[in-house]
């Protein structure tokens, strides 16, 4: 592991846009997902049909292709970001957005349909209904899925690598092909990397999952 | 639900004759294509036994990781399914000093790998499905990987050159990148020979060459550098999309990379090496290559027989191979 300890400041600068690219891209993940299971379970059926359409073509792509498609594809009808970075955030966020619109309308089906009900027989608009009733309630039932979905996304953000963003990935197999003999440990170090953010993120959604539990 | 069974085995035995007959062909043809007349021109020579021509003759097959996307050495010919270019021929040619023959009947007998730029070492050193013989694959000569892998050759040198697109005119040599946006390959010796030119060039890394050209074509960088002889391939299927900017400045020896210390291995190789380079053979290679591509055909480079390199490190600067600056 000694190759690691030599390289620690290019680890932890990896490290450090690993978590950039995971925090901000499950920020607007959540956001979108949110409107997306809005979407799909509104009472418009071109608001359902959009949510069902997106869901599934951008769910069902791997990443890989989705990120290819997206930079090197794009382009070519004219539409293009800049920055890798940027690139790397919005097809993360695109593709992780999915996964939580399917757990929050997972967790939307889990309140009470008297709830919804009610607030209707009170004169809530749908939107209320939704924002104000269902959602808070849905949202305590789905955070430890959406808590898998956050971990899932710290590795998927290897795939930022691809289209050159120095993320821990990156880093290790730069630090591998420098060190063609300590490969292994060059990798095995980004592996104690993805450990170091995954296993406290962990932690961090029981301790909220205990914290918003519905008590019955 | 016996009666499914039943037929199930049935099945599997079926299945299974039909895979012993199929390897059993295989067998076959690798025996009988070595004394083919008419189109045989050398028999297959006895190797010691034990040593790695003699295995590689024993299997039927040599298996030698080569890139599949750089034009003129080695590039998956999408209608054909076949590997072109002059790395290919070159570990033809060398396939024709284990198995006898020409390079068109030993052709069956190769399995060809694709071999990125950052995973030729992996290839080689480490056991497992992609386990190759050799790797001839734009493979520069260096070192650092000297330490893991053995060398032979150099059957080409390279210099390290610079591609823009077509219309850009303010890159005129290696110092003109400072301040650019410059791609080019992960593991490639390219990246630390810019560096060391250019330190203010912004160099972003791509697993290919091909993803930095297509790349470069949307606008997203403004050069991409990498050896001469890969980027004439690129600006040849470019269609005049990008132009090469002829400011050489480094060299690059390409060798055949295989396992470290198999001295006879390395030998043998490099004594077919130098037997293709005298009978015209390399330059008929070459012509049909990257002669297609508007390279002129070069003399051959001297072969480098370089002492065997132990692993530790400390002891590489009594290495005598000319390695790439930077």
């Amino acid at each position: 592991m000694q190759v690691v300890l030599d390289n620690l400041d290019v680890y932890l600068e990896g490290m450090r846009t690993t978590v950039a690219l995971t925090l901000l891209s499950f920020a607007a993940a959540l956001v979108i997902g949110t409107m997306i299971a809005s979407f799909r379970v509104s009472p418009i059926p071109p608001l359902r049909g959009a949510g069902a359409v997106y869901v599934e073509l951008i769910r069902n792509t791997p990443l890989a292709v989705l990120i290819t498609l997206f930079f090197f594809g794009l382009p070519k009808a004219g539409i293009q970001f800049d920055s890798f970075f940027v690139s790397a955030v919005i097809v993360l966020s695109a593709y992780t957005s999915t996964f939580v619109a399917e757990t929050v309308r997972s967790g939307i089906n889990t309140v009470a349909v008297g709830q919804a009900e009610a607030a209707r027989s009170l004169g809530l608009t749908f939107p209320q209904v939704l924002f104000v009733v269902v959602l808070p309630q849905a949202m305590r039932a789905v955070a430890a899925p959406l808590g898998s979905v956050f971990i899932a996304l710290i590795k998927n953000s290897a795939i930022a690598s691809i289209i050159g963003v120095i993320d821990l990935t990156f880093v290790a197999d730069q630090v591998a092909n420098d060190n063609p003999t300590n490969a292994i440990a060059a990798f095995l170090g980004s592996a104690v990397g993805y450990l170091l953010l995954a296993l406290p993120s962990g932690w961090a959604v029981a301790r909220l999952e205990r914290r918003t539990a519905i008590k019955r | 639900m016996r009666r499914r069974r039943t037929w199930t085995i049935v099945a599997l035995a079926v299945l299974f004759v039909l895979l012993a007959a199929g390897c059993g062909d295989d067998k076959k043809d690798s025996t009988t294509a070595t004394t083919t007349p008419g189109t045989a021109t050398t028999v297959a020579p006895a190797f010691a036994p034990g040593s790695t021509m003699a295995n590689i003759q024993a299997r039927g097959k040599m298996i030698v990781g080569v890139k599949y996307d750089q034009p003129g050495f080695g590039q998956k010919n999408p209608t054909t399914n076949e590997v072109e270019g002059f790395d290919v021929e070159t570990a033809k040619l060398i396939a024709v000093g284990i198995f006898g023959g020409t390079p068109e009947s030993v052709t069956s007998k190769i399995e060809f790998k694709e071999a990125i730029s950052k995973n030729r070492e992996r290839f080689i050193s480490e056991d497992g499905p992609d386990k190759v013989d050799m790797v001839v694959a734009t493979y520069t000569i260096n070192d650092a990987r000297k330490q893991v892998v053995d060398f032979a050759g150099p059957y080409f040198v390279a210099k390290q050159d610079i591609m823009v697109k077509a219309s850009d005119n303010a890159i005129k040599s290696v110092t003109d990148l400072n301040g650019k946006k410059v791609c080019t390959a992960k593991g490639s010796t390219s990246e630390p020979n810019v560096k060391a030119k250019a330190p203010q060039a912004e160099i972003v890394l791509f697993d290919t060459y091909s993803q930095c050209a297509e790349a470069l074509a949307d606008g997203r960088f403004d050069a991409e550098t990498t050896d001469d002889s890969i980027l004439a391939g690129l600006v040849q299927q470019s269609s005049g999309k990008f132009k090469l900017v002829g400011a050489p400045f480094s060299d690059e020896p390409y060798g055949i990379g295989m396992k470290k210390g198999d001295d006879a291995f390395r030998t043998f190789i490099n004594d077919q090496l130098e037997k293709i380079e005298a009978s015209g053979e390399w330059a008929k290679a070459f012509a049909a290559t990257l002669g297609t591509l508007g390279l002129p055909t070069p003399t051959p480079p001297k072969i480098n027989r370089y002492g065997s390199t132990p692993a530790a490190p400390t002891t590489t600067a009594a290495a005598t191979t000319s390695t790439s600056t930077g």
